[in-house]
């Protein structure tokens, strides 16, 4: 019973690199869009809130359609990439991590922009007196203080990336090996005659795993509170 | 040493501003709160970008409308002690005091040891912000910003947030900052008592505008701004001299242009110059000198000015070689048949001259 299939430990190890691919993705442009949010005031600045959260609120096959249509052969940028790099990202598990990342983007993007609006304006320009240039007030001051927010982002991108099924199996399909993540993995299972008992170890598993991440971010953020607040 | 020229318009007000202030001394900037005290040292810091106007410290413009000239905070080299401390929550006081002292270029001359000393944090170095008291965190900001190196140190009521025991504790420290390191000091406040206790010269607010600008002692002499100073604690400042001290009864003389104020338990070296502040409420006066009298403190003098308003208490300004302010009733003025140019005997009781009052001032 406890013992999975080499086709299952595959779709497990799959979805832990598809899903840190899509926190690193997530996390830069994740970081500079929060701090966009939260800091500066321009024309569009509504507009740009309303993308950012879009993967919220629609359909993940809409995205996946999308995704397909942007990144499809034939797509425009999944024609400019195979033109110049030689690169296709359709149904590859790089597409997976893609799909993943925008789907975990505006969670990722949402906690990081909290934690940038409670860091208070007032200890940066008390830095910038002390002598402290713009870069420094921000890796010295700013990020410090915002990293359990970070921190929150990136387990929130981390779990939604694990669990993230429409837009994936709509833009990369049910690859075995490429792009059967575990939660693709198992709707194939449960779709397969005989294959509920390898559906019910794959949930097991699934369980675990966000269990396990769960507990590590509560930890993490307990000691990360410490040290912002002694 | 600072000179500025200032011009800023708000929702509410405008601001239009110009004062100097002499290297090694402390200048206030006096007013009720929300007169833009905060926004002018705001606008020194660099924190606040002025409309028109120019802040130069020596030679060095940091901030000049017509060229052009806006010197980003960092390259100000100021230091600012903020009414509301703002520690870095995340780093221990330590690396708080250190903080600035990383991007200070021009010499060490202000030492981490020396600032642990004199502010006496040396048990705090290991705590987080958020495990010290209001005077310990106040007493690390002002440390932050002098290992800073600063040219100038901007204080914005950094007694506000303390309460009234650990603000005389704190009070000689700044005294000291200007004394051990030689430093030139804007203090905004907006108490009359913390303003006389540690100003060499005051510039008086309201509005945004400049009500005054002098030395402490001639401000307090005028009867027509105790509409801005506050007429409770209205009363004249003399300079004083420490002459002598009276072991037996530990009474202390301070020589003063109009003779000596005699005043209980300031045991303080010769020769040092004290502000003492005598409150209009606790000068007497008599027609004749007083025999058999308690007071300790009597001088005679001609009344120069009376300021009345018409209401049941009438301001006198007395010069007794200085000029001294008494408050007394319009019943007492009427009875005394009194009036300018008349001579007048004044009396004040020694221990009504609050010991906490009594600022050391700038040595020359």
């Amino acid at each position: 019973m406890f013992n999975p299939t080499p086709t299952e430990l595959e779709a497990l190890s799959l979805s832990l690199k598809v899903a840190a691919w899509s926190v690193a993705i997530t996390l830069p442009f994740g970081l500079f869009t929060a701090w966009i949010l939260a800091r500066k005031r321009f024309y569009g600045h509504a507009l740009l809130n309303g993308i950012v959260y879009l993967p919220l609120v629609l359909p993940p096959v809409v995205i996946g359609f999308f995704l397909l249509a942007m990144f499809g052969r034939q797509g425009p940028a999944g024609a400019f990439l195979y033109d110049t790099l030689g690169i296709t990202v359709a149904f590859t598990w790089q597409g997976a991590a893609i799909a993943a990342a925008i789907m975990a983007f505006p969670l990722m993007v949402r906690a990081i922009r909290l934690s940038f609006e409670n860091v208070d304006p007032k200890l940066e320009a008390a830095a910038r007196t002390l002598g402290a240039s713009p870069l420094r007030v921000f890796y010295s001051i700013t990020l410090p203080l915002i990293s359990p927010g970070i921190l929150a982002g990136i387990i929130l991108a981390f779990a939604r990336s694990l669990g993230e099924f429409g837009a994936t199996i709509t833009f990369v399909s049910n690859i075995p090996g490429e792009t059967s993540t575990l939660p693709l993995a198992i709707f194939s299972l449960i779709q397969t005659p005989g294959g509920d008992a390898g559906a019910l170890r794959l949930v097991i598993l699934s369980i675990a795993l966000a269990l396990a991440a769960l507990l590590l971010s509560e930890y993490l953020a307990y000691k990360a509170k410490l040290k912002v607040e002694g | 040493m600072l000179e500025l020229n200032l011009t800023h318009r708000f929702q509410e007000f405008q601001i239009n501003l110009a004062f100097k202030a002499k290297q090694g001394s402390i200048t206030s900037l006096f007013g009720r709160s929300g007169t833009g005290k905060t926004s002018i040292i705001n606008m020194i810091a660099g924190i606040v970008t002025p409309d028109t106007g120019m802040i130069k410290v020596g030679e060095d413009v940091l901030f000049d409308s017509a060229k052009g000239i806006n010197l980003p905070p960092e390259k100000r080299k100021l230091g600012y002690v903020f009414q509301d401390c703002r520690l870095f929550p995340h780093l221990d006081v330590r690396r708080n005091l250190l903080y600035g002292s990383k991007a200070a270029q021009n010499g060490k001359k202000i030492t981490f040891d020396h600032v642990v000393d004199v502010l006496g944090v040396h048990t705090l170095l290991e705590r987080k912000p958020a495990n010290l008291s209001g005077g310990e965190k106040q007493r690390v900001a002002i440390g932050r910003a002098l290992l800073s190196q600063p040219r100038l140190l901007l204080m914005d009521e950094p007694l506000a947030s303390i309460d009234i025991q650990l603000r005389s504790e704190i009070l000689p420290y700044i005294e000291d900052l200007r004394d051990t390191f030689g430093l030139t000091v804007i203090y905004v406040s907006h108490s009359i008592d913390e303003v006389i206790r540690l100003s060499d010269k005051m510039v008086l607010i309201s509005n945004g505008i400049k009500q005054a600008e002098g030395n402490v002692e001639e401000i307090m002499s005028r009867l027509d701004l105790h509409s801005l100073t506050g007429r409770f604690n209205a009363g004249a400042v003399l300079s004083t001299t420490v002459e002598s001290y009276d072991v037996d009864y530990d009474l202390t003389g301070l020589a003063f242009k109009g003779g000596t104020l005699r005043v209980t338990g300031v045991n303080l070296t010769k020769g040092t110059s004290i502000r003492a502040h005598i409150l209009a409420r606790d000068v007497s006066l008599m027609l004749h000198r007083p025999v058999g009298t308690s007071i300790l403190n009597v001088f005679e003098g001609t009344i120069i000015e009376v300021a009345d308003e018409g209401g049941p208490q009438l301001d006198l300004k007395i010069d007794i070689g200085t000029p001294l302010i008494a408050r007394i009733t319009r019943k007492s003025f009427n009875d005394l048949d009194l009036a300018v140019s008349k001579n007048i005997f004044t009396m004040i009781k020694a221990v009504a001259i609050d010991r906490r009052s009594l600022g050391r001032s700038a040595l020359d």
